[in-house]
Parts: C-alpha cells; sequence; structure tokens
C-alpha cells in the first residue's frame, strides 16, 4: 500500500466499575463515584492492540485515538501515545452532555467524517454504560460494514481485512471491505505495556485547551513539536446537526435510578429453616441480586 | 401498525430460548396495550416455524427466507429489519440480547434514529410526564436495566421515537406456552425491495460451533461446590440450583481433586478468580487458597454444616445447615417468589 493508511481506535474514558471495593460504598450502600478511579476502558485497549498489529503489519500506517470526553478524558490519548498510538483527537464540549448510544455514536460519526479513515477500530463495549451499541451505530452513521467480537485480526491487505471473531459457541473468519469498523472483543490479544522512551517522548502531549492553561515556555515547547499536540475539536468543528447531539439528540430518557444497596460485610447467621430460607431468596431478589 | 414485534433468532434450524421468552413478555405488553404481537424470522428454509411462534403467542409471523441470510450476517438483517419496520410501524420491537441481536440491534436504532435500550431485565408498560416539556404520555414501554457494572438499576423511556427498542439476555425472563395457540398468520416480507448487493459486502469464510464451554469468569452468579458436597451425585443439586438462578457452577480444589467435578470449575489461587454478584459457597470450608479467587464477590452465601467454618467469616450469609437440605429449598423458595 503507497498511501498513507490511517487507522482511528474510539476510546473511553471511564469509571472503574470493576473494582466496586468496600470503600467505593458509601455508608448508605449506594456508589460513590468519587472514588472510582477513571481508566481507559479495557476492551478499547483490546482494540488499540489490534490496531497497533494492523500498523505492524501494513508498516506505511498511522494509528489515532479518538475519544469523545471532558478535558481530562486526554489522558486516554496521552496513555495510547505511551503504547504505541501516533496521537488522537478529543471531542469536547458541553453540547455533547447528556448523550445516549445513539446521539454518542453520531458526534462520533462527524468527528470521524471530518477525519476520514481507513479503518476504525473500537471495544466492543464499555463498562460503564454496558450497552456495546456505539460502535455497530457508528458504522451504521457512516455506511460502513462491520465486524463486531473481533477477537484476531488475521491478515490486512489492498482494500479489506480478515478477522476471526467471536460468536456464541465458537467462531468465525470474516473478509470484510475497507473501510470498516471492527469492534474488539477482551478475548481478543491484551494490549502491549507501556514503552519507557514513549513515555519519555509524550509525557507533555496536551490538547488544544489543556495547552491554553500552560505558560508561554510550554507553549513554546510544544508548538516545536507538533506530535505533542492532541488535536481538539469542538462541536463546531466537526459540523454537526445541533438536534441530534448531547440530551435533545437523545431518544432515550433515563426516567430512574435505583443505587443496588450492598450489605456491609457481617454474617448474617441463618439456619436450615424454610422461614429463614424462604427470606434469603426473597432479599436476594429484592435486592436484584437474583433475577 | 403499533403493534409489538420480536425478532426471532434462528441458531441450526432451532429457536434461540431468548426470543420464545421474549414472546411470552411481548405477548404480555401486546394485551396490556390491545394491539398484535408479531414475530419477525429472517433466515433459510424458517417457514415452518410458525407453529411453534404461535405456540408461543405470535399473532402474526413475519418471514424473509434466503441462503443469504444463513447463517447470520449483519447488513441483510438489519436491511430487512429496517424495511419492515418503516413499512408496518411497530411501537416496539425486542431482541435478544445475544451476539447477534448485539451486533445487529444498535444499527437498526441506528438507521431508524431510534432509542435502543440494552439488556433489560425488566419490560413494562406505564406512564409518563416528561419533566421539561410537561408533555403526558400514558402507555410507553420502561425499560429497567442493570448498568454502571450491575452498581445501579436504571428505568429508560424512549418518548418520541418509535420504535421504542430493547435487548433482553437469555434467561431473565420466562417463557410460557399459550394454552390456546395465537394464530401465527405467515406473511412474506418483500426483502427483495429492501436488501441491495453492497449488504453482501462482508463475506464468512470460515465458520465453527463448538460445544457449550464452560464460562465461570462472565457469570454474574456463581454456585460452587466443596468436599462438603460428598460426591458426584451431589454434584448435580449445586448444578440445578445454578441453572435454576442463571448462574455458573465452580468447585474448590478439594472438590476437584475427589473427582466430583471438573478441573475447569476450580476457583482460587491455582484456580480462576472470580467476581461476581452473587458466590454461593456449597460445602467449602474456605481455606485462603480458595476465598483468594472469590473474596472480590458482591455477595457471598455460604452453605455448610460448620457454623465455625473460615468461610463464614467473609460471608454476607452464613447459612448454617447441610447441602442436601438446604439447596432443594433454595430452589423452592427462588421458583415461589421470583416471576
Ligand atoms: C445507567 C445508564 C444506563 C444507560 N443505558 C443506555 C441504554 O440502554 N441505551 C442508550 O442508548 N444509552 C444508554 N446510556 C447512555 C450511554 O451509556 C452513553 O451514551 C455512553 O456515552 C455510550 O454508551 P456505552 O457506555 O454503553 O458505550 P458502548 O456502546 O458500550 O461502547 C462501545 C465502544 O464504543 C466506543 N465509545 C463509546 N463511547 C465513546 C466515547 N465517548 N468516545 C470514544 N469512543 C467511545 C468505545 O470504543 C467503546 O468500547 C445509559 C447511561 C447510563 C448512565
Ligand atoms: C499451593 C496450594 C494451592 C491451592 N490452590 C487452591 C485453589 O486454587 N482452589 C482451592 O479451592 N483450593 C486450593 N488449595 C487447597 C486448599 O488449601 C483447600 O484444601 C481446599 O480449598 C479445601 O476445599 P474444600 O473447602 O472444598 O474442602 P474442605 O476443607 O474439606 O471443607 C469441606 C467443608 O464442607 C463442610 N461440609 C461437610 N459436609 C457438609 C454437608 N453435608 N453440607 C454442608 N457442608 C458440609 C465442612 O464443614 C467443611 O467446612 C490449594 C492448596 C495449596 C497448598
Amino acid at each position: 500500500m503507497e498511501k498513507v493508511t490511517r487507522i482511528v481506535v474510539m476510546a473511553k474514558q471511564v469509571p472503574d466499575t470493576r473494582n466496586v471495593g468496600k470503600d467505593a460504598m458509601t455508608p448508605e450502600g449506594t456508589v460513590n463515584r468519587a472514588a472510582l478511579a477513571a481508566i481507559f476502558n479495557p476492551e478499547d485497549l483490546n482494540a488499540l492492540e489490534m490496531a497497533l498489529q494492523m500498523k505492524d503489519r501494513i508498516g506505511n500506517a498511522t494509528v489515532q485515538v479518538l475519544t469523545m470526553g471532558p478535558q481530562r478524558a486526554a489522558d486516554v490519548i496521552r496513555e495510547a501515545m505511551f503504547r504505541g498510538a501516533d496521537g488522537g483527537y478529543l471531542l469536547s464540549g458541553k453540547e455533547f452532555a447528556g448523550s445516549d448510544t445513539l446521539a454518542t455514536s453520531y458526534a462520533l460519526s462527524c468527528a470521524l467524517r471530518k477525519i476520514n479513515p481507513d479503518i476504525i477500530v473500537a471495544g466492543r463495549q464499555a463498562i460503564d454504560g454496558d450497552t456495546a451499541q456505539v460502535g455497530p451505530q457508528v458504522a451504521e452513521k457512516l455506511g460502513l460494514p462491520q465486524v463486531t467480537y473481533a477477537e484476531e485480526m488475521v491478515d490486512i491487505k489492498e482494500g479489506e481485512v480478515i478477522i476471526k471473531r467471536r460468536l456464541e459457541r465458537g467462531s468465525e473468519t470474516v473478509v470484510a471491505p475497507l473501510p470498516a469498523v471492527i469492534t474488539v472483543n477482551s478475548s481478543a490479544k491484551e494490549c502491549r505495556p507501556r514503552n519507557a522512551k514513549r513515555v519519555m517522548k509524550f509525557k507533555y502531549a496536551l490538547a488544544t485547551s489543556e495547552m491554553a492553561a500552560e505558560n508561554d515556555k510550554a507553549k513554546a515547547f510544544i508548538e516545536e513539536r507538533p506530535y505533542l499536540h492532541i488535536v481538539e475539536f469542538a462541536a463546531a468543528d466537526v459540523n454537526p446537526d445541533p438536534e441530534q447531539l448531547g440530551l435533545a439528540g437523545s431518544p432515550t430518557k433515563v426516567k430512574k435510578i435505583e443505587n443496588v444497596v450492598f450489605q456491609a460485610k457481617e454474617a448474617k447467621s441463618l439456619t436450615a429453616d424454610d422461614k429463614d430460607i424462604e427470606s434469603l431468596m426473597q432479599e436476594l431478589i429484592a435486592s436484584h441480586t437474583l433475577g | 401498525m403499533n403493534n409489538v414485534f420480536v425478532y426471532i433468532e434462528i441458531e441450526d434450524r432451532e429457536i434461540a430460548d431468548v426470543s420464545l421468552e421474549l414472546l411470552t413478555k411481548g405477548r404480555e405488553l401486546a394485551n396490556t396495550l390491545g394491539v398484535k404481537l408479531e414475530a419477525v424470522v429472517i433466515g433459510n428454509n424458517v417457514k415452518d416455524l410458525a407453529p411453534e411462534l404461535a405456540k408461543y403467542g405470535a399473532d402474526t409471523v413475519w418471514v424473509a427466507e434466503d441462503e443469504m441470510f444463513s447463517p447470520f450476517r449483519t447488513l441483510p438483517h438489519t436491511s430487512v429489519m429496517v424495511g419492515l419496520i418503516k413499512q408496518e410501524q411497530p411501537q416496539i420491537a425486542l431482541f435478544g440480547a445475544t451476539p447477534v441481536g448485539r451486533d445487529f440491534a444498535p444499527r437498526v436504532s441506528s438507521a431508524l434514529h431510534s432509542g435502543l435500550t440494552a439488556d433489560c431485565t425488566e419490560l413494562v408498560i406505564g406512564e409518563h410526564k416528561d419533566a421539561k416539556s410537561g408533555k403526558e404520555y400514558d402507555s410507553l414501554l420502561y425499560q429497567i436495566r442493570p448498568a454502571f457494572g450491575g452498581n445501579i438499576i436504571a428505568t429508560i423511556v424512549n418518548p418520541e421515537c418509535r420504535p421504542q427498542m430493547a435487548t433482553v439476555r437469555e434467561g431473565v425472563m420466562r417463557k410460557e406456552e399459550l394454552a390456546v395457540p395465537a394464530a401465527g398468520e405467515v406473511r412474506e416480507i418483500k426483502w427483495k425491495e429492501m436488501v441491495s448487493d453492497t449488504d453482501l459486502a462482508v463475506r464468512i469464510v470460515e465458520r465453527h460451533i463448538e460445544e457449550r464451554k464452560i464460562n465461570i469468569k462472565g457469570a454474574s452468579i456463581i454456585v460452587a461446590g466443596g468436599y462438603g458436597v460428598g460426591s458426584k451425585e451431589g454434584f448435580k443439586l449445586v448444578h440445578e440450583l445454578a441453572e435454576v438462578l442463571g448462574g455458573e457452577v465452580g468447585a474448590s480444589r478439594a472438590a476437584v481433586d475427589a473427582g466430583f467435578t471438573e478441573h475447569e470449575r476450580q476457583i482460587g489461587q491455582t484456580g480462576i478468580t472470580v467476581r461476581p454478584k452473587l458466590y454461593i459457597a456449597c460445602g467449602i470450608s474456605g481455606q485462603i487458597q480458595h476465598t483468594a479467587g472469590m473474596d472480590g464477590s458482591a455477595m457471598i452465601v455460604s452453605i455448610n454444616t460448620d457454623p465455625a467454618a473460615p468461610i463464614n467469616k467473609i460471608a454476607d450469609y452464613a447459612i448454617t445447615g447441610s447441602v442436601e437440605e438446604v439447596i432443594p429449598k433454595m430452589i423452592k423458595y427462588y421458583k415461589q417468589n421470583s416471576k
């Protein structure tokens, strides 16, 4: 391939819902969100690895990360750069607040139209919203084919990619024409770790709005080194239809949220009597632990 | 118009359980709304499944039959579903939250610009008043789902866009045959007008289906048996409880060493580490090498004849009793109290 192949990884910064340890719960038994670390969505790391493998295979390629979120989501882009990505795009603005998956995928698809990559790689699912809907919805909005549950990139060549994907019971290998959207499963290869040299090189990378808060010396430092500049798009930069953004552009509305109440860790002793077992099962059902 | 749609998933000429469960739920919703329940089957040689779908309440069975529809591929199924929804304008469309449903339902929703709620655990009809506009709706679909890693339960509505779309996991809802089957009238989908050549862009070059694998890591409920279960026979009880609760079976090393169950099920330091929502330890003493693999569970219930068993120190509920007595009671009272 003569032309540079441009690969974009969609990655989301998420609260670490998997490690809801005892301190992450308030005394009332609700989730203490402030105590949850913001992390790189785990399957998006698998996606990054697959994109880097594509780049390794093709040679003449770049890997860029696209993330939509608040300013601090630029951390995800830096982390990806430490592990091998060439750079990234932060899509940020209050217009995007309250997006459901459809509004999220609309916003991401506007940015992707502007970037115009040859391949888009996403994680299967984000661990906070847990829907796995954004990848396919982006593909539909861009009119591109999709390959979900990708487990292994078998080959990539002129105009097509060969992917082994996971099925409910088993697997299948498909050939998809490019451009296409690939969503990557946690069973795919783990992401390569940070590379010490890359950490040194990219640790001062900043998005446009982060740069604005720096002093002139720091600004000049980054301006001399374009690879440290994380491109930042505001809503207006990606030419969206404002009606399709954020809360207004979201057909689904959250009507009510209940916190699942966890019990304090102090064993309640029960006997094998019918009434003890029945009340236990009732409690487990009522707390949504069962059913 | 305005009916309830259920997408029927077919694998190896068999209807997926989740599709029958959705028909049962769909029947209930259609009755509440006073509309019809319509099943949509996209596959190859699928017409003869109509009587089975009628037993679970389908008034209409829409079929699209061709080789291109089997095995499942995203684009042809999306085009047919989108085309049929545009033509028939259902108010609700339900899909299994299976790899197939989760692959193409989002595309359908994206094409129709209609909201989609993932992994619902409950669906009911209710009223709604929009906080901002003050507009009132008398029969919306409440789509109830866990999110945030299972730490919250959200009720989601879709006031303006149709259809209201949702996916539901297998085993969450019950399936029930009707005493008298519904009409199950077969209607052909004019799919040739809906599918285009570009829908065939992705080619399947190899495919193989494995025997059902043990999936303990992904299970949100684990029923684990230890040496105290006593025998291979006794482990059948453990399996039965796991099945009823929709969970997987795990084991201690002593149970594996004694040959009660497979090695893949071993949990602990030299087995797998799990973090389910619920861990029921049956006849497990709770040595550190075992608990290292499961103490991150959100809730732990222990069943042990010894009230001083170490497992009880990390348990939320410690039942003093034998596995043989307690498990059948759990099954009985779960069945009595769950819908
Ligand atoms: C309690 C609760 C329940 C919800 N339920 C629903 C629901 O049922 N239906 C619905 O439409 N919305 C729902 N939402 C909203 C939804 O979580 C958000 O729209 C979210 O922005 C995207 O969905 P997700 O986290 O499920 O991502 P997924 O669809 O699971 O993400 C898949 C992949 O898409 C990419 N991606 C996703 N978001 C971004 C991003 N911001 N930047 C870059 N890449 C990204 C990543 O590669 C990710 O791995 C819910 C939100 C909450 C708080
Ligand atoms: C290096 C090393 C690594 C190890 N790795 C692991 C590992 O990965 N996973 C693991 O599990 N173990 C591991 N072990 C073994 C571990 O130390 C324990 O021996 C093992 O976990 C005990 O299993 P158990 O609780 O089923 O059996 P036991 O300790 O024999 O306990 C049986 C329990 O059942 C109760 N009981 C008896 N009859 C009944 C009944 N009818 N109804 C209800 N309760 C009953 C008893 O009161 C007792 O508490 C490891 C050990 C070593 C040294």
